[in-house]
Parts: structure tokens; C-alpha cells; sequence
């Protein structure tokens, strides 16, 4: 089944044809399908001339809206990676019983819950929060770009090198078989020789770059570039939540970066630092890797509270309810996300008193949870509610978001999660608060901000489809795993013997299909979208009524964001700027400072890609290529000076002139 | 700690748009974030430290029963190496100084100084991980000595990547001069320098000093 480790080649290193899963028909029928459809796309690019296009207006763009739409392009097409392997789960799981093995091999399936893992976190959700904390909150401060545009795009092009190093192991070689946590002694190279673990770890490293500096230059945006008038205290609250999730970044991510090093140390160079033998400790791992895991999981959820925040405030039409208690829960839970780490392995054995210790603190994190679902509730109240898509996000999200918190709470209780520990109960609990929290808090978040990013709104009809579709298509995929796990099934399992448990399976995998269906209805919702634009097209850049500074530009927004910088007076400056009257100002332009493009980010994570490939592969020669490649260029780089140039005051002032012609023909 | 601060009524629309709209900008000065993103870095960079520390502390006293601190650790010779660091960090200090003083060559000449103070505790640590080695005392060995060469090896990288980064500012200032961007690159080196300092003294004391005891 697996090549046995064949001698390293000095020039290919351990890449041979044997590499080729051509045994696998499920790999080869995927290959195929992938590659006439990206022959295709290519063919297509190239047919109408689009690769200048692509390449000067958004490749080496550095502008942070185009970077954010990338983002999100890169979340969903990895997020149908990510659901493929999820239904092929399901799909095994519901037929493997009484002695039938299913259509996936030990090795295939083993791969495949792995790869759901490590895509759906670090390859579907972080760039689509990254992705919108980019497009929405230089523009919620009014500022014209990051602090740091060309680490912008170079951040998204390493996060993009890492998915593609890990959709590379699809097709060349293999990904891990360790789980999406990869915990040593097993994936260390005695136990995992061949390549699947350092796909895993280059990829890692790598998008880990990215995403460590996305925070640097995120946090800098929001201490430094905030418009003027706008005190801490100002920001809107998804401002907020994301500068405390690139903190969460900036303190958690090097936790990542050291404890991969170390494993690559161990599988490279014969280190001991997780070895059974010769004084290592494969606890320390399981240890280092919660110290960052665990304030991943708020990195996710913190900017989509701040998403429903803004949607619920928006349409209910009232200002947020508790603005500076959110604040503060925001702060808390940033400061206790730290401290709840060993909740991941109470079954290690620290003894009671540790476990007692960190069983609190989780339990506490809920009070501050809380307080922002009834500053939401309270928020509501009295409101005049809009149940348009983002607010029936939303809604959606407070029923399943609290179920999966309070079984989250169930399982901080040390004695309970003993018995539950690695069992489906624990799978159901984490797909409730990531399903439910942060993939609803992006469908809202998409749905809120897709009219700003475009200009038009996104079609109704089919967004409800596909609501309907998911919300109880998550009900049905996950209330049988709950069943199941307090029936004692674990997690990662490919066969069964109990024929009594298929049916919670079937379920299970009745619900997969539906959330099938939820998606496909989405790309519908998506074409139609864009089909239809021209009716459903929004002119006044404010279509929902919108609080924030963003609403306040047009949609899109031209490339400065603003002609003129906002002064804000006021938490919701966009509904005070309403209030109080004030009209657009429509001459005394100027020139616009702004930074220049480059081909910098792209470069520079392409010779990335090849040196993790190399890596990987053991060969050494491309290796040292390619890493003084990255130095030699970085260095060049640095040499260049001229970084920003003038938008002239006539193409501002034309801009300025298009959109006063637009809102006077809407009647605005 | 209520933000809303009431508008004053009445106003005209040039008055109105002059309080919400900042009407006269000017082109913001560069680099204005440039010392706090590299700030945020360093303290990033100071965590995959404090990663290899804590590592150390849970390995360094197993021993596989190979050799511990006591048999390998030449202390003088760390103690020589120790000075080579901080010499440099002084020496950095009056690059610093001069190019407050717009002194482009002292700048370079000074950076230069902290180069071969930079390089030749490089050259020790290096004899003394050959000289390890050697002896039989690999990073393959233990758990403590996985741990140590980590912790020591990784400090040294970083030595070698400020180094290089010192060898391109020199040419850059002599290319430009002490323009503002370089004048903010000699800064962000300094910091780093500084940083790699503060490391080695917790290293010295941590791994070395109570390695002895």
C-alpha cells in the first residue's frame, strides 16, 4: 500500500513515479477532474487576455481590498476541498458495518480526516477572517490601506503557497495519517517515514509566515491608522474583535512555528525533543501545540462576534446594546483563551488540582460569551428587526452557538470529560461552535459586506435555499454524533462492528448531503448574483442602512476608500454623519498618497512553495536553490525605494464626479 | 465611558462637512507604524524563545544517561564569547550615535566594528558545538542536548541573519545614505541587536551559569 522508502536520489531526493497514487481510482479520478477544469481555466485566462489583467490589478496589487477578496476566494475554494473529504467521511462511515470495508482504505481514509482537519482550519477559516478583517477594517477606521501593504500581499501569497503545498500532497505523494494535530510518537519519522507529516509541516510553516505578519500589520492598522476622533473606545466592535484576534495572533502562532520546528528537527536530524526514547517527551508536544491551538480557536470565532455585533445592531436599527461590556468581554476572553490550554488532554494525568485549575477557567470563559449573547439579545429587543440574510445568519448562529457552548462547558468538567474524551460527543461539540459560530458568522459576514465589495447585492431567494438547507442540514449531520458519543464511539473510526449504530450514520450522512445542498445552492446564489448585478445593483454605498464608516464611500469603494478622511464623533460615525446631515463634499480634492504594487509577495512565495517541496522530498540541491533564491531576493527588495507615488487630483476629482452623477440619478 | 460627543446644532453644511471631513490632509509622513510592527515582531520572535526555554527546562535534565552540563560546558570560554556579544551590543551603540550625528562613515565604520565583534562570537560558539560534537555529545544524543543545541543554535541563527542584514545596510547607506528609510532600517537593526542581547544573557545565565551550579 505505502511505497516503501526507496533510496534518496541526489537529484530527486525521495521522488520517484511510485510517488503517484495511480492505485488509487478515487485520487486519479480527482486528478483528472482537477486538471481538465484547471486547463480549462488556463485556456480561458489565456483566450481573453486576462493574465496581464490578473497579474498587474490583483497579484502584485497591494491595495487590502483586493487582498481581502483573494482571501476569501482562496477560503471557499479550499472550503470545497475541506467538504469533499467531509462527505467521503460520512459516506464511509454510514456504510462500514457488519463487515463491509467501505470504499476507502485504511491509508486513504486516514489521510482524509486529516486533510479535512488541517484545511478547514488553517486553509478555509483563517483566510476568510483574514480575508475580512482586510476588506472591512481600514475601511470601519477610515484609513486608505494597512500599515504594512506589501507584507499584506506577501502574507496572502505564503498563506496560498502552504494550501498549495497541501493540495499538492493530493496528487504527489501523501498527506499525514496523524490527525490534524499530528502528535508525536506518531508522526515521528519511525512511525511515519514517508512524506505525509512534512507536507503537514512545510505547509504549515509556511502559511504560518503569512498569517503571523497579516497580525503584525493588522494590529499596527488599528493602533496607528485609526481617522481621526476615533478613540479605542470608538472603534467599531469589529474593529475590536479583530485587533484582539491579531493579538491572539501575534502572542500564538510563534508557539506554532517553534513546536513545528522541533518535530521537523526530530524527523530531519534524529532530535529527541518528542521521542519515546533517549529523554524526549511526546507530552511536551501535545502541550506546546494546545499552548497555540486553543487561542486559535478564539483567533476564529473573536471577528465573527464582532460580525453578528455589527449585522445585529445594523438591522435592528438601534445602536449595539452594552457597547463597552462588549469590550471588555472581547478583552477577557482574549486573556483567558490563554489559560485553558490542558482542557485538550485532562485524560493526561496532571492530577486533580491541574485539572480542577483549567477546568474553571474554561468554565469561566463562558461568562464573558455570555454577556455578548444577551448584549445581542438585548440589542434585538425592541428593535425594528430586518430578517434579511446576514440577520438570519445570525439568529441561526445564537440557537447553535449556545447548544455547542453549553456542551462545551460539559466537557470542561474534568470527571465528564474523561468519559467523553476523543469520542464523537467531543466531534459534535467542536463542529457546533465552529459550524455554527464561525462558518454562519462568515455566510452573514459575506452576505453584509458582498454590496460594499461589489456593488450589488447578493441574490435573495437562493441565499434562503441555502439557509434551509444548512442550518438543518447541521442539525441532522451532528445531533447523531452527540448520540453516538455519549454511547461511548470514538472519533476516527473507519469500520464498526455494532450494526445498531448505522443508522445515527445514516443520519449523519443525510445531513452531509444536505449542507451539500446548502453549498450548491450558494455558488447558485453567487452566479445568479452576478448574472443578475445589473438588478440588484446598489449605487448609494449603503444599502442596509449601514453605522459604520465603510457604508459611508461607494460600492466598491475606489482605490484611496476615501476622497477625503473622515473625523469621527461618535461609535456608529456613519449613522452620526446621517443624523446629523452632513453632505458629501464634492470639490478642494487633492492629490492621494498611496502605495505601489509589486511583484515582491508573489516571487518570493512561488520560491517558498519550492523550497517546502524540496524539503519535503529531500532534495537538497533545490533546497539550497531556493532558499538563497528567497534571501537573495528579499534582499534585492530591500534595495528598491520608490514604494508609493500620487493618485493625481483629476482622476479623484473624475471618480468623485462618477459617483455624484450616480447618487443624483438613484435619487439619493 | 460614553463616546458620544453631541454636535453642536444649527450648523451650516461648509461647517458640518469641515467637523466630519479633514478637509486640508496632508500626505502622511512614511513609516510612521515601521517601529511598532517591528516591535510586535520581536515580541513575537521572543515567544518561539521563550518556547525553546520552556523546552529546555522540561529536557534539560534528561540526561539518557549520557553527559550533562557539568562534563561539556567550558565556561570561561562562554564567558569570552559572552563579552564578544555584548561588545558588539556597545559598539552598535555608537553606530547608533553616529548617525544622530548624520556621520555616514562612523555609521558604517561602527557597524563594521559590531560585525567582527558579531562574527567572532559566532566563531566561538561554532568551535564550541564542533568541539561537542566531537566528543560525542551530539543534539542526537539526549533530550537535554536536543534541547541545547536548539535554544544556542537558534540564537546563533539569528546572529548570522542580523549580520546579513548588517552587510546590506552597509551597502544601502553607502548607496543612499542616512536618508529617513535607512535611518528607520539602522533602528529596527538596532532593536533586533539589542533583543539577541537580552536573549544570550538569559541563555548564559538559564543554560550555562546554572548549568554549573
Amino acid at each position: 500500500m505505502i511505497p516503501q522508502p526507496a533510496p534518496v536520489s541526489p537529484f530527486l531526493g525521495k521522488l520517484s513515479l511510485d510517488a503517484l497514487p495511480l492505485h488509487e481510482p478515487i485520487v486519479v479520478a480527482t486528478f483528472c477532474g482537477v486538471a481538465l477544469g484547471g486547463i480549462g481555466l488556463v485556456a480561458a485566462l489565456t483566450y481573453f487576455k486576462l493574465w496581464g489583467y490578473l497579474w498587474k490589478n490583483w497579484f502584485t496589487s497591494v491595495d487590502h481590498k483586493k487582498i481581502g477578496i483573494m482571501y476569501m476566494i482562496l477560503g471557499l475554494v479550499m472550503f470545497l476541498r475541506g467538504f469533499a473529504d467531509a462527505i467521503m467521511m460520512r459516506g464511509q462511515q454510514a456504510m462500514a458495518f457488519g463487515g463491509n470495508e467501505g470504499y476507502l482504505n485504511a491509508h486513504h481514509f486516514d489521510q482524509v480526516f486529516t486533510a479535512h482537519g488541517v484545511i478547514m482550519i488553517f486553509f478555509v477559516a483563517m483566510p476568510f477572517v483574514t480575508g475580512l478583517m482586510n476588506y472591512v477594517v481600514p475601511l470601519q477606521i477610515g484609513a486608505r490601506d494597512v500599515s504594512f501593504p506589501f507584507l499584506n500581499n506577501f502574507s496572502f501569497w505564503m498563506t496560498t503557497a502552504g494550501a498549495v503545498l497541501v493540495m499538492a500532497s493530493l496528487f504527489v505523494g501523501e498527506f499525514a495519517q496523524t490527525g490534524w494535530l499530528a502528535y508525536p510518537p506518531l508522526s515521528n519519522i519511525a512511525y511515519s517515514p514517508w512524506v505525509g507529516v512534512d507536507y503537514y509541516i512545510w505547509a504549515l510553516q509556511i502559511a504560518g509566515v503569512g498569517t503571523l505578519l497579516s497580525g503584525v500589520n493588522l494590529i499596527a492598522t488599528i493602533v496607528k491608522m485609526r481617522a481621526p476622533g476615533m478613540t479605542m473606545m470608538r472603534m467599531p466592535i469589529f474593529t475590536w474583535t479583530s485587533l484582539c484576534t491579531n493579538i491572539l495572533i501575534v502572542a500564538a502562532f510563534p508557539v506554532l512555528t517553534a513546536v513545528m520546528t522541533m518535530l521537523t528537527m526530530d524527523r530531519y536530524l534524529g532530535f529527541n525533543f518528542f521521542t519515546n526514547d533517549f529523554g524526549g517527551s511526546p507530552m511536551m508536544y501535545v502541550n506546546l501545540i494546545w499552548i497555540w491551538g486553543h487561542p486559535e480557536v478564539y483567533i476564529l470565532i473573536l471577528p465573527l462576534f464582532g460580525v453578528f455585533s455589527e449585522v445585529t445592531s445594523t438591522f435592528s436599527g438601534k445602536r449595539l446594546f452594552g457597547y463597552s461590556s462588549m469590550v471588555y468581554a472581547t478583552l477577557v476572553i482574549t486573556i483567558l483563551s490563554y489559560l485553558v490550554w490542558l482542557h485538550h488532554f485532562f485524560t493526561m494525568g496532571s492530577g486533580a488540582s491541574v485539572n480542577s485549575f483549567f477546568g474553571i477557567t474554561t468554565m469561566v470563559i463562558s461568562i464573558p460569551t455570555g454577556a455578548k449573547l444577551f448584549n445581542w439579545l438585548f440589542t434585538m429587543y425592541r428593535g425594528r428587526i430586518r430578517f434579511e440574510l446576514p440577520m438570519m445568519w445570525t439568529v441561526a448562529f445564537m440557537l447553535t452557538f449556545t447548544i455547542g457552548g453549553m456542551t462545551g462547558v460539559l466537557l470542561a468538567v474534568p470527571p465528564a470529560d474523561f468519559v467523553l474524551h476523543n469520542s464523537l460527543f467531543l466531534i459534535a461539540h467542536f463542529h457546533n461552535v465552529i459550524i455554527g459560530g464561525v462558518l454562519f458568522g462568515i455566510f452573514a459576514a459575506i452576505n453584509f459586506w458582498w454590496p460594499k465589495a461589489f456593488g450589488f447585492k447578493l441574490n435573495e431567494f437562493w441565499g434562503k435555499v441555502s439557509f434551509w438547507l444548512w442550518v438543518p442540514g447541521f442539525w441532522f449531520a451532528f445531533m447523531p454524533l452527540y448520540i453516538l458519543g455519549l454511547m461511548g464511539v470514538t472519533r476516527r473510526m473507519r469500520v464498526f462492528d455494532d450494526p445498531s449504530l448505522q443508522p445515527f450514520f445514516i443520519v449523519a450522512a443525510f445531513g452531509a448531503l444536505m449542507i451539500a445542498g446548502g453549498i450548491g445552492a450558494m455558488l447558485v446564489q453567487f452566479a445568479v448574483s452576478i448574472w443578475k448585478r445589473e438588478e440588484l445593483k446598489d449605487v448609494t454605498g449603503d444599502p442596509w442602512n449601514g453605522r459604520t464608516l465603510e457604508w459611508s464611500t461607494s460600492s466598491p469603494p475606489p482605490e484611496y476608500n476615501f476622497a477625503f478622511t473622515p473625523i469621527v464623533h461618535d461609535i456608529d460615525a456613519w449613522e452620526d454623519m446621517k443624523r446629523c446631515g452632513v453632505e458629501r463634499p464634492t470639490e478642494g480634492f487633492r492629490p492621494i498618497h498611496m502605495p505601489k504594487g509589486t511583484g515582491t509577495g508573489i516571487i518570493l512565495a512561488g520560491l517558498s512553495v519550492a523550497l517546502g517541496f524540496a524539503m519535503i522530498w529531500y532534495i537538497w540541491w533545490l533546497a539550497a536553490v531556493s532558499f538563497a533564491g528567497i534571501l537573495g531576493y528579499a534582499i534585492f527588495h530591500t534595495f528598491n525605494y520608490k514604494r508609493d507615488y500620487h493618485i493625481p487630483v483629476e482622476t479623484v476629482e473624475a471618480t468623485e464626479a462618477e459617483r455624484t452623477r450616480q447618487l443624483a440619478a438613484a435619487g439619493a | 465611558m460614553t463616546a458620544t460627543a453631541e454636535m453642536p446644532k444649527n450648523l451650516s453644511q461648509p461647517e458640518l462637512q469641515a467637523a466630519f471631513y479633514d478637509l486640508n490632509e496632508h500626505d502622511h509622513p512614511e513609516g510612521g507604524s515601521t517601529m511598532l510592527g517591528f516591535w510586535m515582531y520581536l515580541m513575537s520572535d521572543c515567544l518561539i524563545f521563550a518556547m525553546l526555554f520552556a523546552a529546555y527546562g522540561v529536557l534539560g535534565g534528561s540526561f539518557a544517561a549520557g553527559p550533562g552540563p557539568k562534563d561539556l560546558f567550558d565556561l570561561p570560554l562562554v564567558a569570552l564569547n559572552t563579552a564578544m556579544l555584548l561588545f558588539s551590543s556597545i559598539t552598535y551603540g555608537f553606530a547608533m550615535l553616529a548617525m544622530e550625528k548624520n556621520s555616514k562613515g562612523a555609521t558604517q565604520l561602527w557597524l563594521l566594528v559590531t560585525a567582527v565583534f558579531g562574527g567572532a562570537f559566532l566563531f566561538i560558539e561554532l568551535y564550541e558545538f564542533s568541539h561537542l560534537i566531537h566528543e560525542g555529545a551530539t543534539p542526537m544524543r539526549s533530550g537535554f542536548l536536543t534541547a541545547f543545541f536548539s535554544l544556542v543554535g537558534t540564537h546563533g541563527l539569528h546572529v548570522t541573519f542580523g549580520l546579513i542584514w548588517l552587510f546590506t545596510l552597509v551597502v544601502q547607506i553607502g548607496k543612499k545614505g542616512l536618508i529617513p528609510a535607512n535611518k528607520r532600517r539602522l533602528m529596527c537593526l538596532s532593536l533586533f541587536w539589542h533583543f539577541l542581547d537580552v536573549i544570550w544573557i538569559g541563555v548564559f545565565t538559564f543554560v550555562y551559569l546554572m548549568g554549573m551550579l
